[in-house]
Formats: structure tokens, sequence, C-alpha cells
């Protein structure tokens, strides 16, 4: 008995992931972080405290884990029960062992050389439950491997790859549910968001991001061109369990840049969506740019808290769109509550009372280009915001800057590159960034941090008073969460296009980023 | 790095050339003008690309930029991109006229009258702080030489920063950036030392997309800045 008490120590044993543990993540399980975000309201927020304000100076890479991909690398792992599951690119999984770094098993997925991607071979992370890992593939699969081999133990088809259709997104298990959606906004797909029978992989509901003929939103589409009208729902979102609502961020229309083919709002293109959790039945939705013709995409993380609005308490959905405006909505009801830039733009002079924009005229992309802010990554993108409850900030990686946008043909053929259109930079353009801590009700800021050149990575928040972030230049840094001072910094060598997370190993504090090509775990020393 | 699979462009009908040539319009003539024959960007109307030599070379190259140079990738179809690399080997086939002037004589000015070389390298000789001329030949078209040379602070690249900076300690610096990040920043003094300072070290730093180039508009005739130009344009590499 000792004997088998010292191996159990020496590795924890593997529970099975229930959706109960999920609920409860925080609360209960601070040293694991079993959903991409760390909890189903899009946080990204650690309760641990050993990594605090005070001995951040000292942290130190524990280990570092190279990737045999020269592909973005964009993965945010999973731990469980002393077991870090993370995704590679193209569509491969590692489960690892925190403390040293070493590989425990590894799954490596054939893939067709045909694929349709537009912005790289990329994959963001795995989902857990039960004991299987889930992890969506460039071939547009879902798959669930067994957590303690990698063994597939199903796979199912979610769409057609050679039709447009890639997954990068990483899966939120949901109940007895494996929710999952679809890139391709740049072929021309119809998107769609899935939930899928965790146990079988039986496909439990399907919602089309955009309408078929004969239901509501299909007559914001001009002609056919709904059927290819794109609207991928390619990041994360959140759920909660009291409204039993999945909230969904969706992308571009397609083509992005050719609005003249697709006249009309575009429904539910660059939307957030709020559907049903057993049923996939829309309850509500929101548009943020009716008819996009630059390419912002709603995929962001939605970040659930609950918050004061004009003196009245309410459920909160907050929204740091890539259009450049913040968004405050009700998530029961999605209900425009408030909505104001938070980063230079001069699309629209602003947003009426149901928060939709009011555009500038003269800044459709045109054949010789016009110059547009924000950019096509937007003021916000994927990359994860993160929430602390205990500082009651909402901390944002934005992005600064202005980009050149064009007009081009846009003749559909399946599975075929639809995009009518292009950008370019600013000649003489001085982009730039900050994180910056806003009120999340208000959207104020209450302090910001400058960045050399527009971010592309997440931050996390811990109850240690730290806000961790990435830059375009290699470093991996730690601010005061309080303050936005910098505490810590580590230049890593490589552009980090991913989110920071946190756990416990053997009851010591890590935060591990996915840096370059390779995967950092860093700790107090 | 997606390629394609053939490695002899597929698309060079007379339609996928005229489709090549509207991509291109809107893409690339900004800087290596309307028909190719160079600006900022190389000279393209040229029957050998040095960057591109075969068919799969220019698609990497149009596809994909070139690393450290500003030349930037494109997010188009490989179809689109053949069309471009279609339209750019048609106008290689085109007539494209040389400077005219004395490139030996050219040659003197730059080495002597022109003082060229107190800044600028080319290959063993020369200074450090302007960038090198060994290849500016096949990289720069006359027209943007001779444009450089009569008013150099019109199109400044891109990432080009001049930077006088003040150390804490009072130490000063004064060069072309090499590199910069949030908290850190890389450059070159004019005595041709690497220097690298942490920014909270610095008391002042200004950065500005200039250069310390004189114009030679006025100094030297307008023929001696032609035959500058023709000299240059011989700079090729080693050969």
């Amino acid at each position: 008995m000792k004997i088998l008490t010292a191996v159990l120590a020496a590795f924890p044993l593997f529970a099975q992931v229930t959706h109960q543990r999920l609920l409860e993540a925080q609360a209960k399980e601070p040293g694991n972080w079993l959903t991409y975000s760390g909890n189903f309201s899009g946080h990204r927020y650690s309760p641990l405290t050993q990594i605090n304000d005070t001995n951040a100076a000292r942290l130190k890479p524990a280990w570092v884990y190279q990737t045999n991909s020269l592909q973005k690398f964009e993965t945010t792992p999973l731990v469980a029960d002393g077991i870090m599951y993370l995704s590679e690119p193209p569509s491969n999984v590692t489960a690892l062992d925190p403390r040293t770094g070493r590989p425990l098993w590894r799954y490596r997925r054939t893939l067709p050389g045909d694929l349709r991607v537009c912005c790289g071979q990329v994959n963001r992370g795995v989902a857990l439950l039960g004991d299987l890992v889930y992890v969506g593939t460039l071939d547009s699969y879902l798959v669930a491997l067994d957590a303690h081999t990698g063994a597939v133990r199903w796979e199912t088809k979610v769409a057609e790859y050679t039709g447009g259709y890639s997954i990068t997104v990483a899966p939120l298990a949901v109940k007895d549910k494996i929710v999952v959606g679809v890139a391709g906004g740049e072929y021309g797909v119809r998107g769609l968001l899935d939930a899928y029978d965790a146990k079988t992989g039986k496909r439990a509901w399907r919602f089309w991001t955009i309408p078929g003929p004969g239901e509501p939103g299909n007559e914001t589409w001009a002609g056919d061109s709904w059927k290819s009208g794109a609207a991928g729902t390619w990041v994360t979102g959140a759920y909660d369990p009291e409204t039993n609502l999945v909230y969904w961020g969706t992308g571009n229309p397609g083509p992005d840049w050719n609005g003249e083919v697709r006249k009309g709002d575009n429904l539910y293109s660059d939307c957030i969506i709020a559907v049903d959790a057993d049923t996939g039945k829309l309850k509500w939705y929101f548009q943020f740019t009716p008819h996009d013709i630059h390419d912002w995409d709603a995929t962001e993380v939605p970040v659930l808290i609950d918050g004061e609005v004009r003196g009245q308490k309410r459920k909160l959905v907050i929204f740091p769109n890539r259009n450049a405006f913040y968004y405050v909505l009700d998530r029961a009801s999605g209900q425009f509550l408030l909505g104001k830039p938070y980063a230079k733009q001069t699309w629209a002079t602003g947003l009426d009372d149901n928060g939709r924009p009011i555009r500038v005229p003269g800044t459709t992309p045109t054949l010789e280009g016009v110059q547009v802010w924000p950019s096509v990554a937007g003021a916000n993108n994927w990359y994860s915001p993160s929430y602390s409850p205990k500082n009651g900030l909402l901390y944002i990686a934005v992005r600064e800057g202005g980009g050149v946008y064009f007009i081009g043909e846009a003749v559909f053929k399946e599975g075929q590159r639809f995009d009518g259109g292009g950008f370019r930079s600013i000649p003489g353009g001085q982009d730039d960034g900050a994180i910056r801590a806003f009120k999340p009700a208000t959207g104020e800021v209450v302090w910001e941090h400058k960045l050399f050149s527009p971010p592309f990575s997440g931050v996390l928040s811990t109850a240690g008073n730290i806000v961790f972030g990435g830059t375009n230049e290699g470093q991996f840094f730690a601010l005061q969460g309080t303050t936005g001072k910098l505490l810590w910094k580590f230049q890593a060598g490589g552009i980090s296009r991913s989110n920071p997370m946190s756990y416990l190993v053997d009851g010591k504090q890590q935060i591990a980023m996915a840096i370059g090509n390779a995967l950092w775990a860093f700790e107090v020393q | 790095m997606e390629l394609p699979s053939t490695s002899a462009n597929p698309h060079t009908t007379p339609a996928d050339i005229e489709q090549g040539r509207k991509l291109y319009g809107g893409r690339c003539a900004g800087c290596h003008g309307p028909t190719g024959d160079g600006g900022k960007g190389a000279n393209l109307a040229q029957p050998q690309l040095p960057r591109a030599m075969d068919d799969l070379s220019l698609y990497r190259v149009v596809r994909y930029g070139i690393p450290d140079t500003e030349m930037p990738a494109t997010l188009l179809a490989p179809r689109e991109v053949w069309q471009i690399c279609a339209f750019v080997r048609s106008l290689g086939r085109l007539a494209s006229s040389g400077p005219t002037g004395d490139a030996r004589n050219g040659e003197s000015i730059v080495r002597g009258k022109g003082g060229c070389l107190a800044c600028h390298s080319i290959g063993t000789e020369g200074g450090r702080s302007g960038p090198s001329l060994l290849t500016v030949g096949s990289r720069r078209s006359p027209g943007h030489l001779r444009a450089k040379l009569t008013d150099p602070g019109a199109d400044v690249p891109e990432n080009y920063r001049w930077v006088e900076l003040t150390a804490k300690d009072g130490k000063k610096a004064v060069g072309p950036r090499l590199n910069e990040d949030t908290w850190s920043i890389q450059l070159l003094d004019g005595s041709g030392r690497l220097l690298s300072y942490w920014k909270k070290d610095l008391a002042s730093l200004k950065s500005e997309r200039k250069t310390p180039m004189p114009s030679y508009q006025g100094k030297l005739t307008t023929s001696e800045i032609n035959d500058a130009v023709t000299y240059l344009s011989t700079l090729r590499g080693i050969q």
C-alpha cells in the first residue's frame, strides 16, 4: 500500500473530467486548467497566487518543448490531474509531463496535401471530457483521443475540407456534448456550429450561421450569395449554465472585401450568437458589423460577467470587437447596452441606439485602395482577453493601426479562395499596441502599458495581481494587474501568437505559453 | 510554406496575363512601377530575375515575400499568384532601356567627388552607416537611384529609422536603427559600433523615419548624376 501511495503521489491519478468539474473548475480546482479559457465564462483567469507581484522578477523557464513545425503555434494547453494536453500544428496532439516537459504520448494526424487554409496550418487547442481528449483537424474532422494513450476512440467528419472548410478552433465540452466550429471565411463556405455526442461522436445538433431559404435572415443576402457567405466559427466561445446558452462569435461574410456580390446585412456573419446548449436553437444574436467589407470577423472570445449598467445589475457579455468597438450586451436577451471605440477607427461615426454602426462614406474598399482604421487584423483578434474578478478589471491586448483595403473580382468556385480583394499596410504607418485595463461594464480605461507593435497574443490575469502577455518581438512579460507596471520580461526568441495559462505541478505554480515554435513553462525559482 | 506541386506556371494564357496585370496594378505597381521597370522595388522588366530564376522561385517570392526586405507576402490564391507571375514574366520580354550615362565617369564620382563611400560600402571598400551598394543595381531602378541622389528624404524605407539617443550616464549615440522592441533598441553608431540599450537606461530617445543622406541636387551636374546612376546600375553583386 505504501508503494502504491508513492506511485500515486509521483503521478496523480487521472480522474474523469466531468461536466461538474468543468463548471467548478476555477473555484474547486485552481491547479488545473480544464477548458480553453480556464472557465466557461471566457475569463482566462487563474486563482493561483504563488507567482505574484512580489516575486515575479524571479520567474525562470522550467522547461521548453519544441514542436517539429514551423507553422504558427497558437495553442492553449490544458492541464488535468498532472498531465498537460496540447495541440500542435498542423493537427497533432501531445500529452506531456509538466514536471519534466517530456512527452507521454503523441497523436500525429496524416493530412491531405490540398488543405484549404487561409492563414497557416494552425490549431488553438483541445477539449477534455470524461477520459477523452478532443481535437478539430485541418481536414475538418473532430477526433476523440484516449487521454491515457492518445489512441483514436472515434472520429467524425464535420465538413468537407475540399469545400473550403478547416478546423483550427479548440472545441468546447458542454454537458455531454462537444461544441466545435469551422474556419473557411476566405473560401466561401457556409458557416456552421456543431455539437457532437462526447461518447460516440454522433452529431447532436447543427446551427448554420447562414440561414437557408425560408428561414429568418436569409433575406439579408442578395440572390444566392448566402450559399457562399462564410461566417465561420473559428474561435472558442463561452457557456452560461444559468441561461444554458452557448455564446459564440462568427466570422466575416464571404467574399471578404467585395460586398457588391452579397448586398444586405449578411446575417449571421460578424455576430455573437447565443444558442441553446441542448438543441443548438438560436436564442438571440447581435450583429456588430452588418455587411462587413473589411474582414472584421467577430471571432473574439466573449467574456461573461455580472455587472452594473446604469444602476441596474445585469448578466453581461463583454465583446471587444475586431472592428475597434467595445460592446456590452445583456447575455440573457442580447440587448445592446453600451458600445464605444477602444482603439483608433475611422469607419463609423458611432453606434446608434441599437448598437448599429453609422458608417463613414468613402471607407469601402476600392481598386486603388482606401485607408481605413482599424487594420484588417483589427483592434482585437482571436487571441484572448482576461477578466480578473479579484481586480474587477478586463485586460485586452489592443492593436492600434490602419490598413489599405482593395476590392477585387469575386467569382465563387467551390473549394477555391473567395475573398474579392485584399489589403496592405499603410505606407509610413506607425502601428503599435498596448495592454489596456478596462472597467468591464463601462469600457473605461484604467491603465495602459504601451507595446512597440500591435500584439497578436492574448493575456492571462492571476490572483497574484499579474497580467501575462507576449509580444511580436519575442518577449513574454508580466505586468502588475492593478497598475500595468512591468514586473518581469523574458526574451524567448520568437513571435508569440497564443495565450498564456497557469496550473500547479506537484503543488508548484507554472505559467505556460507557446512562443515561436516552442511551448515555454515558467516558474519562480 | 505551402508551395504548388507543379514547378512550371500552369496559368500563362493571355487571359491569365491580363488578370495578372490587374492584380499587379493594385498590389505590386506601387513599388515596382506600372510597367515593372522598378522603383523602390526591383526592376522586373528584365529577362532574368536574380531572386526568381525559375517559376517556382518567383511564385515563392510573390506569395511569401522576401524576409528582412520590404517585399511583403500576399494573401492570394495560388491561381492568382501564378497569374501575377505570368504577367511579371511578360514584362521581361519587353525591351527596357537602361541608363545611358558614362559608367566609368560615374564610378569616379561615386568614389571621389560624391563621397558616397564615406557611408556606403561596395564590397571591401567603404563605410558602414549607409546600406551596402554591392547589389543596388539589381534592387533599385535607375529612376529610383536618380531620385535618391536628388531627393533622398522622399522615399525612406518603411522600417528605416535614424536614432539619436542619450543614455542616463550622459553617453550619446547616433545612427541607423537595427532593431527595436517595447523595452530595448539596437543601433549602429557613427563609428561602426553595434550598440544595444534598455530603454529604461536612456535619458532621451529620438527615432525618426529620415535619412542623413545629403541631396546631390546642385552639387553634381545633371550629367554627373546620370553617370553615377549608370555606374550604380551596374552594381549587381560580386561577379
